[in-house]
């Protein structure tokens, strides 16, 4: 088996499942008041000051939520609600147009069932936003804006959106800004004090952490009405029953991830790097797409992103499942079906090339055997893949 | 072989794909999505593209330990299937929309997408059986899908996989539970698939819109209004609304449709009765038989079976009944069977 869908999840780090494994058989409610919950709550709040270390945070910043989604539904319609409610003249939420599903459809969520509007910020060919669109962005009315949210990195084609610089201008107007910072956390180095941003997502199992744990870092000041009503017991804007194993093993995860990122990443860009030339001297029509691999701050470390002319993205993903090579189509699922994804077509890209697209995402796991097999099997599948195009069409 | 099971969330398909998987072969399921937009529910036993289905059929995949895809397949659907579904009812015609799918989608896009992409077989859940390369009835008479695959050339025949065409119904729902497949008390897919709510009228109004016609009698009276001459079928007698009653008010059935005119044509059942039909675009599901055929013929799906002799002239097909089949329709299928064999089948255009 070569693994090459690391966008998708990355296997969890032993040291996080020990971390975890040791906690499940224990008792203990973090907000119960006797022994065994000031035992969760210990490990609860270690677990949240690891956390901050490891992203640049102060531990009262971290919010405990049940991952990526919950976390940008959250930082979307909570400070949405929050400035709108402040000063009802700001309904405009400003989203790069390659955002993330779980940000995208939380704002088109609130244009349908409140008084939100959504201004679409431009990205160029390799998916970047520039402070420039942002600030013109703004400017078009800098009083009825209520928030701004782009990614730190894009999960399709691995984009790293100049963060800092864009959160300086949404500061100039003194409008808040979340980034999405899933696909970063672990592949580069990720500071949240340091970047200036209002609000941050992160999820465990996108750095070796468990699935359905993640975090929102949310400044001390910021406004953010809860989406979970409850027991709240974060900071009284997420409710819940923390779940103190995977809040542990999060921890675990967040803390090597970080400290062994920027040998990983030189590990990681370097098979990613001979996967890219090998594809390319294997499939020399191929369309490499997002930012080039040669610049390296650009673009994730461990994302290829390809279109192959003349090919379907799901008949090419069926044909090297069935070789043992897992990856992902570049396309977003909708009911199962292949869309175009929008990602691709932000970039300018037509449906064509969307549709015949692959990403091949590395990781902690990634070796060069599966860098090879990728590419000993790519020429057959492509070959095979562009017999079978027209035949649904 | 390797073999391309399609699933559509039903115990049929998921039970064909199971017996692909025990007779050894290297399975894997699709599942075909028809829609562009799948409702997320099914609406009663009716419908079969809804995201459930879809599910569904993952689920059974997964209980057989088969990879599973979803093939978007909606594109060449609406064009190939529904489209002409609405072109063939607003010219006066009534089409069978699971002959136009089996013909131009199943057995055909998807299948030369299988082949291409290194597949053998297309395996369904079709009660049918293929003996020696020909195609014959299911065992089973009240599953019989025989009908349905009678467009369906030697070529293609040769790589269709009908697993279910030995049993009975009730033994593949007893095989579909013992083997842990959820499907297995689903119910029965009825109707036509891509109109959920099952109202063929209604469905083909928000399409066409209101044409308002006359109804007239075989001598040419008024004996009513219509708004819309696709809302009709030769032979049906329900809903006509006539505001003028027959003579000795025996019941009036639609005897003609002539879209153009908008016009309807009621009269008396026998008047329905028919001798010959004419059909266009002959399919041989083997080689030709020996001209004229002696045999018989069916004309709807589950529909009755009729003795007929049959011929080919310039190209089309001469069916002569020995009975009076009634209300035959332009537009439907005729089938050809030499006892239990499909032979071929044609497109029935005119009818006397
Ligand atoms: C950029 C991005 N945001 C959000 C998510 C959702 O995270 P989760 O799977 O933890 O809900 C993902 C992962 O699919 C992602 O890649």
């Amino acid at each position: 088996m070569a693994y090459l869908d690391h966008a998708a999840t990355t296997p969890m780090l032993p040291e996080a499942a020990e971390a975890m494994a040791a906690l499940l058989t224990q008792p203990g409610n973090a907000s119960s008041l006797h022994a065994a919950g000031r035992r969760a709550r210990r490990v609860v709040e270690e677990s949240r000051e690891t956390i901050a270390a490891a992203l640049g945070a102060r531990p009262s910043e971290v919010i405990f939520t049940s991952g990526g989604t919950e976390s940008d539904n959250l930082a979307i319609k909570g400070l949405f609600w929050a400035r709108h409610r402040s000063d009802p003249r700001r309904r405009r939420l400003l989203l790069s147009a390659v955002e993330h599903h779980a940000v995208l459809d939380s704002a088109l969520w609130l244009t349908e069932h409140d008084a939100a509007t959504i201004t679409w910020l431009p990205v160029d060919e390799g998916g970047r936003l520039t402070p420039e669109a942002l600030r013109a962005a703004i400017d078009e009315n800098p009083d009825d804006v209520a928030m701004v949210s782009v990614m730190w990195a894009n999960n399709e084609v691995g984009t790293v959106q100049p963060i800092e610089a864009l959160a300086r201008v949404a500061h100039d107007y003194g409008v808040p800004i979340h980034t999405d910072a899933v696909q970063a956390v672990g592949q580069l180095p990720v500071d949240f004090a340091a970047s200036g941003v209002d609000a941050m997502t992160a999820t465990g199992h996108k750095f070796g952490g468990p699935l359905g744990a993640g975090v929102l870092l949310l400044g001390r000041d910021v406004g953010c009405t809860p989406v979970l009503h409850g027991g709240g017991q974060e900071r009284d804007v997420r409710s819940g029953t923390l779940d103190v194993a995977a809040i542990a093993g999060l921890a675990v995860a967040a803390e090597v991830a970080v400290k062994e990122q920027p040998a990983r990443a030189d590990r990681v860009r370097a098979l990613r790097d001979d996967l890219v030339a090998g594809v390319q001297v294997s499939v020399p029509d191929a369309l490499f797409n997002g930012v080039p691999v040669a610049d390296a701050a650009g673009r994730l470390p461990g994302n290829a992103h390809f279109s192959f002319p003349g090919c379907e993205g799901d008949a090419l993903l069926m044909l090297l499942d069935a070789r043992g090579i897992e990856c992902s189509t570049g396309s977003a699922c909708s009911a199962g079906v292949a869309r175009p994804s929008h990602v691709l077509l932000a970039m300018g890209h037509d449906e064509e090339r969307a549709r015949g697209s692959l990403r091949f995402s590395l990781g902690h796991t990634s070796t060069a055997t599966d860098v090879d097999a990728l590419i000993s099997a790519i020429v057959p599948t492509v070959e095979r893949a562009r017999s079978a195009a027209t035949a649904l069409r | 072989m390797k073999v391309l099971a399609a699933m559509s969330g039903g115990v049929d398909s998921a039970v064909a794909a199971a017996r692909a998987v025990a007779a050894g072969h290297d399975v894997t399921g699709v599942h075909l999505a028809l829609s562009p937009s799948p409702a997320s529910f099914r609406e009663g036993a009716r419908g079969c593209c809804s995201l459930e289905d879809s599910r569904d059929a993952r689920r059974a995949a997964d209980v057989l330990g088969i990879p599973f895809y979803v093939w978007d397949v909606a594109e060449r659907f609406g064009r190939d299937v529904v489209d002409d579904f609405v072109a063939e009812y607003a010219a006066g015609r009534t089409p069978n929309p699971c002959v136009r799918c089996n013909e131009r989608i199943k057995f055909s896009a998807v299948l030369d997408r299988a082949v291409a992409l290194g597949f053998d077989t297309v395996c369904t859940g079709h009660y049918a059986r293929l003996v020696d390369g020909r195609l014959h009835r299911a065992i089973d008479p009240g599953k019989d899908q025989s009908y349905v695959l009678g467009v369906l050339r030697p070529d293609q025949l040769e790589r269709a996989m009908f697993p279910l065409g030995d049993s009975r119904k009730d033994d593949v729902r007893a095989e579909a539970a013992g083997l842990g497949l959820g499907v297995a008390a689903k119910p029965d897919s009825h109707d036509i698939c891509f109109i959920p709510h099952g109202d063929t009228r209604d469905w083909l109004r928000e399409r066409l819109g209101e044409q308002p016609g006359d109804i007239v009698d075989t001598s040419g009276a008024v004996v009513g209004a219509h708004d819309g001459a696709y809302a009709f079928t030769v032979g049906q007698r329900r809903g006509l609304g006539l505001s003028v009653p027959a003579p000795g008010g025996a019941p009036r059935y639609v005897l003609g449709i002539s879209p153009v005119s908008r016009t309807i044509t009621v009269g008396a059942l026998d008047e329905l009765d028919v001798s010959e039909l004419v059909a266009t675009n002959p399919v041989w599901c083997g080689p030709m038989p020996a001209l004229p055929f002696t045999g018989s013929a069916q004309l709807r799906a589950h529909g009755e079976v009729h003795a007929c002799t049959a011929d080919v002239v310039d190209g089309d097909l001469m069916v002569t009944f020995a009975d009076q089949p009634r209300g035959i329709a332009p537009g439907q299928t005729v089938v050809l069977y030499d006892d239990d064999m499909v032979v071929g089948s044609a497109t029935i255009s005119s009818t006397r």
